[in-house]
């Protein structure tokens, strides 16, 4: 076979960070990394002591920008067989292998114009920040949004840097959702993102914005479906699902 | 295939796929051979994982391509699709 286009290479971890209560960032050295463009994910390979492999897809959070480690954000998938070993078992300067960048579809790049509409469930919103890591050190301007939807207060991912962005001047406008019970002093939405947040807190569809969904598949179809009724195009609406596939039963 | 098993979409295909092509897969698009629909990889419906994989048409169900990584071989059936097309990589 002739060599592969996409070779699995040996990442080290260089540093593991706490994120919420059910998630970490894993930030790798990966000697040869050809870049990336936000949105884009990687195959991370793990092989036990018989041989027995298990691989995972994980979406690329930081910012293409070579000076970087290389981070992915896993959240725990309870009865998983990737993710507890990779949370509770991954210490720094351990290797694993890893192939990618993957995907030009979901992707975007400084420039593309807007509006930028980033709508994330759960981990799913892991893409979407290294597309607002990516246009906030580009200097791009593009008016954008991001309506993410996280359980609860304690599973929210980037919150400080979310806030950060948010404060920055820039454009950008943050909308964080609770579905499963919000603290007393909590002033951000509450509920699920459906048709009437997308509404309300999203752009009009006049405004021809471009949409980013990430998350669970039921969330995914759900944002999608809504915004198709409110009059998007959906050419400009790009989907990710993602799931436990490998930990179903 | 049970109700359990997750239906993720033609994105988490684009690395098993990588082995096949000689452009990025998951922006390829895929004409459905039964209803003509027209539409990138990535939206297809995924069924399955990295060693085996069935991408279905949104808008029908059709399988559009079939892909399995098994004994040492990689084969993509691409019964059900009627069309396949990339941008020109010398444009």
């Amino acid at each position: 076979m002739t060599p592969a286009l996409l070779p699995w290479r040996v990442a080290t971890v260089a540093a593991v960070k706490q994120e919420s209560v059910r998630a970490k960032a894993i930030l790798l050295d990966v000697p040869d990394w050809p870049g990336h463009l936000a949105g884009q994910h990687l195959d991370l390979r793990l092989t036990s002591e018989d041989g027995y492999q298990a691989q995972r897809s994980y979406s690329i959070s930081s910012p293409p920008d070579g000076l970087l480690h290389l981070e992915i954000t896993v959240e725990r998938v309870d009865d998983g067989e990737v993710s507890p070993f990779l949370l509770d078992e991954l210490r720094i300067g351990d290797r694993i292998e890893l192939r990618g960048p993957i995907g030009g579809y979901f992707t975007w790049m400084p420039g593309e114009g807007g509006p930028l509409l980033l709508v994330g469930g759960g981990s799913g919103v892991a893409p979407l920040m290294a597309i607002l890591r990516a246009r906030s050190r580009s200097g791009d301007r593009t008016e954008a949004r991001l309506l993410y939807s996280a359980r609860t207060v304690d599973e929210l991912l980037y919150r400080s840097e979310l806030d950060s962005l948010a404060a920055a001047g820039d454009a950008f406008e943050l909308i964080v959702t609770l579905t499963r019970g919000a603290p007393d002093a909590w002033t951000g939405e509450e509920g699920r993102i459906g048709r009437e947040m997308l509404s309300a807190r999203g752009f009009p569809a006049e405004d021809r914005p471009r949409v980013f969904v990430c998350g669970p598949t039921p969330f995914v179809e759900a944002c999608a479906d809504a915004l198709v009724a409110l009059g998007h195009d959906s050419s400009l609406i790009k989907t990710e699902r993602f799931g436990p596939t490998g930990d179903v039963k | 295939m049970t109700e359990e098993v997750a239906v993720l979409d033609g994105n988490a295909a684009a690395g098993p796929l990588a082995a096949l092509f000689a452009v990025e897969p998951t922006t390829m698009m895929i004409t459905c051979e039964r209803c003509g629909r027209e539409g990138p990889l990535a939206a297809l419906k995924l069924y399955g994982g990295a060693m085996g994989m069935i991408l279905r048409c949104p808008e029908c169900g059709t399988a559009n391509l079939r892909f399995t990584d098994a004994g040492g071989q990689v084969t993509l059936d691409l019964r059900g699709s009627a069309r396949l097309t990339v941008p020109d990589p010398g444009v």
